[in-house]
């Protein structure tokens, strides 16, 4: 998979857990050092890449950084603001002054209403948590047809694969339009069938995708959605 | 907790009434991930003590009077089932479980790195569905395992772990009659990698050397509770679907 990841071969460790001396080595994300001693601070399958140690968390929940691309809910709706779920801690803040209309001073819930899907890039966050998004930028609009699913925020890299090769794979099975925000939502546009089966692949990424059989089963899936075609 | 020199708790062969050695600990068994609709979650069986805990976010911190601006807070609700116990408690917060919720939110804030999630607020729900004796130390052990399954970042897992005294004798983990009728119980918050004590609590006297004793056989026990938790954790996740 995208991590390269076999499951059986992973090392899964726990906090507190000691990985090894730190020397020669650095401390990637989920390992802190102490006394020379690289010690894992959170759950999940130990990784080394260019003599970085790091824990790809099995849960974690979205921390928001500046330019990710998400899909966003409306959840209140001020005279010049839109205040977005993101699937995080905090909820993202959505001036008008960001929107991709003109808006009037009063006016912002002609536009988006609570609970309208967005697709929104996080434009900054700062160190305590306040984030900014915007809709200014090329494809970032409101989004009025299709579905949201939701996986684990840990598992948007696995869903896309390496240079999203799997992510394609994906579109070109269902025949479905598919992104990925980096908050674990997706939004997938297509017919009902297609739609149906990009959640049920989907799904099976984020609970398969890290074992030997992933490719077994995807490329059987793949083959009963050509035969239903 | 003064001891009531009437009753007793060891065997003319100097072992305790439920067989076990000063030094022995009550089973315990440890599940991860037991509560689908909560973040992580833990259920903790510590001999005849049932507890089961949930954890939620990291959120956003309500009311934001409790916010902290350069870390999170752990808000801990420590709660006994009314039927946990033969005589029946009464719903709601008393003032026990308010003590027990605020030792066990200070002795975990020790060990989660807080400072990660500003403003933010990390909920630890504590339910003891049965109870014998050592019911904070269950709680603690159970938050632990179920911050680390909602992948909370932390420096090490906190073990609950107690001692005690009975007829002038320092006993690893009291039982329920040994609780109420001996001279002392040292419940205590182990970090079992890096040595340290997150929390401690004394009810009775000890002399230093049994003191010393009873630290020794409450680390003695965290190593063993550790690798229970550990074992719980890496059960949930080694070769299944994450």
């Amino acid at each position: 998979m995208s991590q390269g990841q076999t499951g059986a071969e992973q090392r899964l460790v726990t906090p507190g857990m000691a990985i090894g001396p730190s020397a020669g080595k650095r401390a990637g994300s989920g390992i802190i050092t102490e006394q020379e001693t690289m010690i894992a601070t959170q759950l999940g399958w130990l990784q080394e890449k260019n003599n970085t140690m790091s824990v790809h968390p099995i849960h974690s929940a979205y921390m928001p950084r500046s330019g990710d691309l998400i899909v966003a809910n409306v959840a209140e709706v001020r005279n010049n603001l839109w205040f977005m779920d993101i699937n995080g801690a905090f909820q993202g803040l959505l001036p008008m002054s960001l929107a991709p209309w003109k808006v009037e001073f009063g006016a912002a819930r002609q536009h988006m209403d609570v609970g309208n899907v967005v697709l929104a890039r996080v434009q900054e966050v700062d160190e305590c948590h306040n984030v900014v998004l915007t809709m200014k930028g090329v494809g970032l609009r409101r989004l009025n047809q299709g579905a949201v699913e939701n996986i684990p925020v840990q598992h948007v890299d696995r869903v896309r694969g390496d240079g999203n090769i799997l992510l394609q794979r994906l579109r070109d099975a269902s025949d479905c339009r598919i992104m990925v925000g980096e908050n674990g939502r997706v939004w997938i546009d297509g017919d009902s069938n297609g739609i149906a089966w990009a959640r049920k692949a989907l799904k099976m990424v984020a609970n398969k995708g890290h074992t030997t059989e992933f490719e077994a089963i995807l490329a059987e899936m793949e083959q009963e959605k050509k035969g239903d075609a | 907790m003064g001891g009531y020199g009437d009753v007793q708790l060891l065997r003319e062969d100097g072992s305790r009434l439920d067989g076990r050695k000063l030094d022995e600990m009550r089973p315990v068994k440890i599940e991860a991930g037991i509560l689908p609709a909560a973040d992580g979650s833990a259920m903790v069986t510590h001999g005849l003590n049932v507890a089961v805990a949930a954890v939620y976010g990291p959120m956003e911190a309500h009311p934001r009077k409790i916010q902290r601006q350069d870390r999170a807070v752990i808000d801990v609700r420590y709660n006994m089932a009314p039927f946990s116990t033969s005589d029946r408690i009464r719903p709601g917060f008393n003032r026990r479980s308010r003590e027990i919720s605020k030792v066990t939110a200070e002795a975990l804030e020790s060990v989660v790195l807080v400072e990660r999630y500003p403003r933010s607020k990390i909920r630890v729900e504590i339910e003891i569905l049965a109870a014998e004796a050592g019911t904070r130390c269950a709680g603690i052990t159970a938050a632990a395992v179920a911050l680390a399954d909602a992948g909370i970042p932390m420096r090490d897992l906190i073990v609950g772990v107690a001692s005690g005294k009975i007829e002038d004798t320092v006993v690893l983990d009291l039982d329920k009659a040994e609780d109420n009728y001996g001279q002392a119980d040292l419940p205590v918050g182990i970090l079992p990698n890096t040595g340290e004590i997150a929390f401690l609590q004394m009810d009775g006297d000890l002399s230093p050397d049994e003191y010393n004793l009873a630290m020794e056989y409450n680390f003695k026990a965290a190593k063993e509770i550790h690798e229970v938790m550990v074992d719980a954790l890496q059960r949930r996740y080694q070769g299944g679907d994450v």
